[in-house]
């Protein structure tokens, strides 16, 4: 059974199109990753999944259910955690709880004891009573999560959960993150534009440009598609007489020489090292300086799109400056 | 089919009494505000003679159902507007994320903030009392309460209007000067509708709360220029139009 089916979906704000027939499909009990820089339309993709935003096209089922027909069943199948904090911060953790176990339509020792076991999971039972404005942002953010797992949703979705959190926090909500996923079976969809994030936590992810997907896979196998590790040497003298010799290795898969430094792709990197050293040796050449570099999603990203997300977010808050100014002038 | 979901209705008016009763710097400034309008124009006017007063009225009985009218008008119209509060704080999200029909929601706002209003308005009465008002007798009092919901009813609608077709806070300023403000001079709160030009009295009847005005004042000291019961009617109509859009709006309304 697929926890959700997104077929051609497509999103359009007046002349800006923020998803562009995207299609996918998530299994019961994955970890599935959004990843990309702001504006590639992860949360407008999110949106529409937890029906808060009608599709212009396309369709998608979400626990069996359709998202524009079936709009309340969905709802009762989802919890979602939005980007922006969602609480009402005169209203107590508990109370803000209660409210949303209410809303769900539990009854009383029902909805009593699992407001307890979501407090105790995200660690805020002694903070319960104080008001949700007292909170730090680590706090309101557990306590968000544990509010999306009050109704006991099939689908959880993450709008980027760590965003704006300190080192430590972040890695907490990882945690609970995967003990949900593990322990609980819940499938989760996570938004993020953090590459150690998505790294980390998923099983697969979908990378996300422009509305479009350009790459959807697990982490290992999207980092593959860069053919593996490169290491780096410096040499002192005469580089020249390495070049035959490392182009005739069987097991390298590529290799660039710029003067004196040398760039070598292979997979396993850290075991070669000793062997490309050896070698080096016996043709008299002196290695000064060695360095191990593994891909990470950051390079495969660069590989999809040409930019680093770096490069991205800046053109990214470009464009959605112009499109706000669109809405003002409406 | 519409679903009504009464534990919706409860929980979000609960939340509403919740905030009310913490807001206690909110609370009290909405009281004061009223009670500054009665004690320096009800001062400063009595001994004059406002044109087109009966003769024998006290200009401060005068001004009592007016100033009343005019806390219930800003009090419904914020709670309508609170929509926009929520919107900006990223809880009318969760709030429309619940299984529950947008109807439900929507009574559910209107439940808290008739109450609020409500009580709002009571406190500004009971204070009157203090300082010498009274109403003509208890079955007056109840019918002036039915004014005072209608009055709630009728702004809650129209804020709701207003907040389901706003995506952010900036027309905010503009509502309050350009609609709320023109509503409370034109509804004959501080003078006698007759002393206005004839084409601003015509607008004047376009304006529910004049009618509200009129009943308030009619039944709690017994000076009405229409018959109680056709301002009864107006009013009921306006109440009964203005939550039917808010709702039809509020519905329609995308929620990010």
């Amino acid at each position: 059974m697929k926890a959700i089916v997104v077929d051609q979906l497509t999103k359009t704000f007046e002349d800006v199109t923020a998803v562009d027939h995207i299609s996918f499909e998530v299994p019961q009990g994955e970890l599935f990753g959004l990843l990309g820089p702001n504006g590639a339309g992860k949360t407008t993709t999110i949106n529409m999944l937890s029906t808060l935003l009608k599709p212009t096209s396309g369709r998608a089922e979400v626990g069996g259910y359709d998202i524009v027909k079936n709009r309340d069943d969905v709802r009762k199948s989802i919890g979602v955690v939005f980007q922006e904090p969602a609480l009402d911060g005169k209203l107590t953790g508990r109370e803000n709880l209660e409210f949303h176990a209410m809303m769900y339509g539990l009854r009383k020792d029902e909805r009593n004891r699992r407001i307890d076991d979501v407090l105790a999971l995200v660690e805020l039972v002694d903070k319960a009573r104080v008001l949700v404005d007292k909170y730090s942002g680590g706090m309101k953010r557990r306590l968000e999560i544990g509010r999306g797992l009050i109704q006991h949703p099939k689908v959880l979705f993450l709008d980027e959960p760590t965003l704006g959190l300190d080192a430590q926090t972040r890695r907490h909500i990882w945690d609970y993150v995967r003990k949900l996923n593990r322990d609980k079976k819940v499938t989760i969809i996570l938004t993020t534009h953090y590459m150690e994030e998505a790294d980390f936590l998923c099983d697969r992810i979908a990378i996300m440009d422009h509305g479009k997907f350009v790459a959807l896979d697990t982490p290992p196998r999207l980092k593959d598609v860069l053919g593996g590790d490169v290491v780096s040497l410096e040499v002192e003298g005469n580089a020249a007489p390495l070049d035959d010799a490392f182009k005739a290795l069987n097991w390298l898969k590529k290799y660039t020489r710029r003067e004196d430094v040398l760039n070598l792709t292979m997979e396993k990197g850290e075991r070669r090292i000793p062997e490309i050293i050896t070698l080096a040796q016996q043709l008299g050449v002196t290695v000064g300086c060695v360095h191990l570099r593994k891909p990470s999603l950051e390079d495969v990203f660069l590989h999809f799109t040409g930019r680093t997300i770096r490069e991205q977010e800046a053109n990214a808050s470009e464009r959605n400056r112009t499109m706000m100014m669109g809405h003002g002038r409406r | 089919m519409i679903m009504i979901s009464g534990t919706a209705i409860y929980v979000l008016w609960l939340r509403e009494m919740k905030r009310y009763v913490r807001a206690k710097s909110r609370i009290i400034g909405s009281i004061l505000q009223p009670m500054f309008f009665l004690v320096f124009l009800g001062l400063g006017f009595n001994r004059m003679a406002v044109p087109g007063m009966k003769p024998g009225v006290d200009y401060i009985q005068f001004l009592v159902p007016g100033i009343l009218g005019m806390t219930l008008l800003f009090s419904s119209s914020m709670q309508g507007l609170s929509v926009l509060w929520d919107r900006e704080f990223g809880f009318l999200k969760e709030i429309m994320i619940a299984p529950v029909s947008r109807t439900s929601i929507v009574l559910g706002r209107i439940a808290g903030g008739t109450t609020t209003t409500m009580m709002q308005g009571l406190l500004v009465l009971g204070l009157t009392f203090v300082i010498g008002f009274r109403v003509n007798g208890f079955l007056n009092f109840l019918l002036a309460l039915v004014f005072m919901i209608l009055i709630a009813f009728t702004f809650i609608g129209l804020g709701l209007i207003f907040a389901s077709r706003m995506k952010d806070m900036q027309g905010f300023g503009m509502i309050i000067n350009f609609i709320i403000f023109p509503l409370f001079f034109l509804s004959g709160a501080l003078y006698p509708l007759d002393n206005l030009p004839s084409f601003i009295r015509i607008l004047s009847y376009a304006d529910p709360l004049t009618y509200g005005i009129d009943g308030l004042r009619g039944t709690m000291i017994g000076l009405n220029s229409r018959p109680i019961g056709i301002d009864l009617a107006i009013l009921c109509g306006f109440a009964l139009v203005m939550l039917f859009l808010g709702t039809y709006f509020f519905e329609k309304s995308e929620s990010v």
